[in-house]
């Protein structure tokens, strides 16, 4: 499997990523010297159907940096890009702490994480 | 409001041409740029995207690119020129506040569709549910996600679970089994509810003609609406037609999910 490309969320227009979080982790993926998409609000981006994502949804192993996996998820789905669950990996930067989230991003194997079904796992 | 331009894209450039920044200057650009609704790409090789910023002291290769400067005086400014020239779309003008349908968990029961009354919903070819007017749904309004008895619509933004996308649990099912209850109690949804009233206060007005009590029988519609879904925005419901519009409005959005749901 080749190296997980790196996708962070800046949600910039609404308040809901703990901003010490959300800073921490771009400031982390800055220092790493990590090739990574960062984006202003991936809602935004949705909502235009923006061709970013389908490049981002078509393209490999990938690990996101956002919220909730459903909504990401689906967020990507509603712009005709949908991703593919055994390859993408979302950490939700709403619950994690800025170093677990840290770590999964730029330490860890890629650990698929999309929910599937009525009863996701 | 158009939703069909994409946002600006962007490369942070740092390969040959262009100063390598260090992890500070880089999380400062990068935060800069975030907030000027730019999607940024850090980059050290010529690339497809259009756009170039970055401290360069040569030109870059490939030729012809935009550049932009990190050193721009008015950055934002610099940017928007770049924006106008690639057909990109501005920066701002709109809160990305729309309902995100889990298909995994929609039956197509078109409850949300015959509830907007702001036309966000609609069916595609295959008279399947789709979000198709994003801008025109109410900020910070998760009203429709409260009819859905599947709980299969998402608000990203939103405080909390499972509106926000958080996993689904026995008990918010049955939240949303009890919100129908209560619903059918009133009528069958909320819009019937003031329905009814408008046609009473109809007769009332009818013979009474008087502008106050048409107010504050609207006003009360509108606060039984509230106690409904209490987190529906005091402004959202100060922006809700009459009653005779709402009736309207809800008759023609009930039309359109009924017509999708007889071709099935």
């Amino acid at each position: 499997m080749s190296t997980p490309r790196i996708l962070y969320c800046h949600c910039q227009y609404a308040q809901v990523l703990p901003k010490e979080v959300k800073e921490a982790v771009l400031l982390a993926l800055c220092e790493a010297d990590a090739q990574f998409e960062a984006v202003a609000d991936l809602c935004e981006l949705s909502a235009r159907r923006d061709p970013l994502l389908q490049e981002l949804a078509s393209g490999g192993p990938l690990k996101i940096a956002a919220c909730f996996p459903r909504a990401v998820k689906w967020l990507f789905a509603a712009a005709n890009a949908p991703l593919d669950p055994l390859q993408t990996q979302v950490c939700n930067l709403r619950t994690d702490s800025a170093a677990v989230a840290t770590a999964a991003l730029l330490q860890e194997p890629l650990a698929p994480n999309l929910p599937s079904g009525k009863n996701p796992a | 409001m158009a939703l069909s331009q994409p946002s600006l894209r962007v490369a942070l450039y740092e390969g040959s041409g262009a100063r390598t920044l260090s992890g500070g200057e880089r999380f400062d650009s990068l935060k800069l740029l975030l907030a000027q609704g730019c999607s940024v790409r850090r980059a050290t090789q010529p690339g497809t995207v259009a756009v170039w910023v970055g401290d360069f002291d040569s030109q870059p290769q490939p030729e012809g690119q935009l550049r932009v400067s990190l050193a721009e005086p008015d950055l934002p400014v610099a940017l928007d020129a770049s924006r106008a020239q690639v057909a990109a779309a501005p920066a701002g003008q709109w809160k990305p506040w729309f309902p995100v349908i889990d298909y995994d968990r929609c039956t197509n029961c078109m409850q949300c569709l015959s509830f907007c009354l702001f036309g966000v919903y609609g069916v595609d070819s295959e008279r399947k549910l789709q979000v198709q007017n994003q801008d025109n749904c109410k900020t910070n309004c998760p009203a429709c996600s409260r009819v859905c008895p599947e709980a299969a619509i998402l608000f990203p933004k939103y405080k909390a679970g499972p509106i926000n996308g958080d996993i689904v649990s026995d008990a918010d099912l049955e939240r949303e089994k009890m919100k129908i209850d209560i619903s059918a109690l009133l009528g069958g949804d909320v819009y019937s509810l003031l329905r009814q009233r408008s046609d009473k206060a109809k007769s009332r007005f009818s013979k009474e003609r008087d502008s106050d009590k048409a107010l504050a029988e609207r006003q009360k519609c509108l606060v039984k609406l509230s106690s409904l879904a209490a987190d529906i925005p005091p402004e959202v419901l100060a922006s809700l037609p009459s009653p005779e519009e709402i009736s309207r409005r809800a008759q023609e959005a009930a039309d359109k999910a009924r017509a999708a749901l007889a071709q099935d």
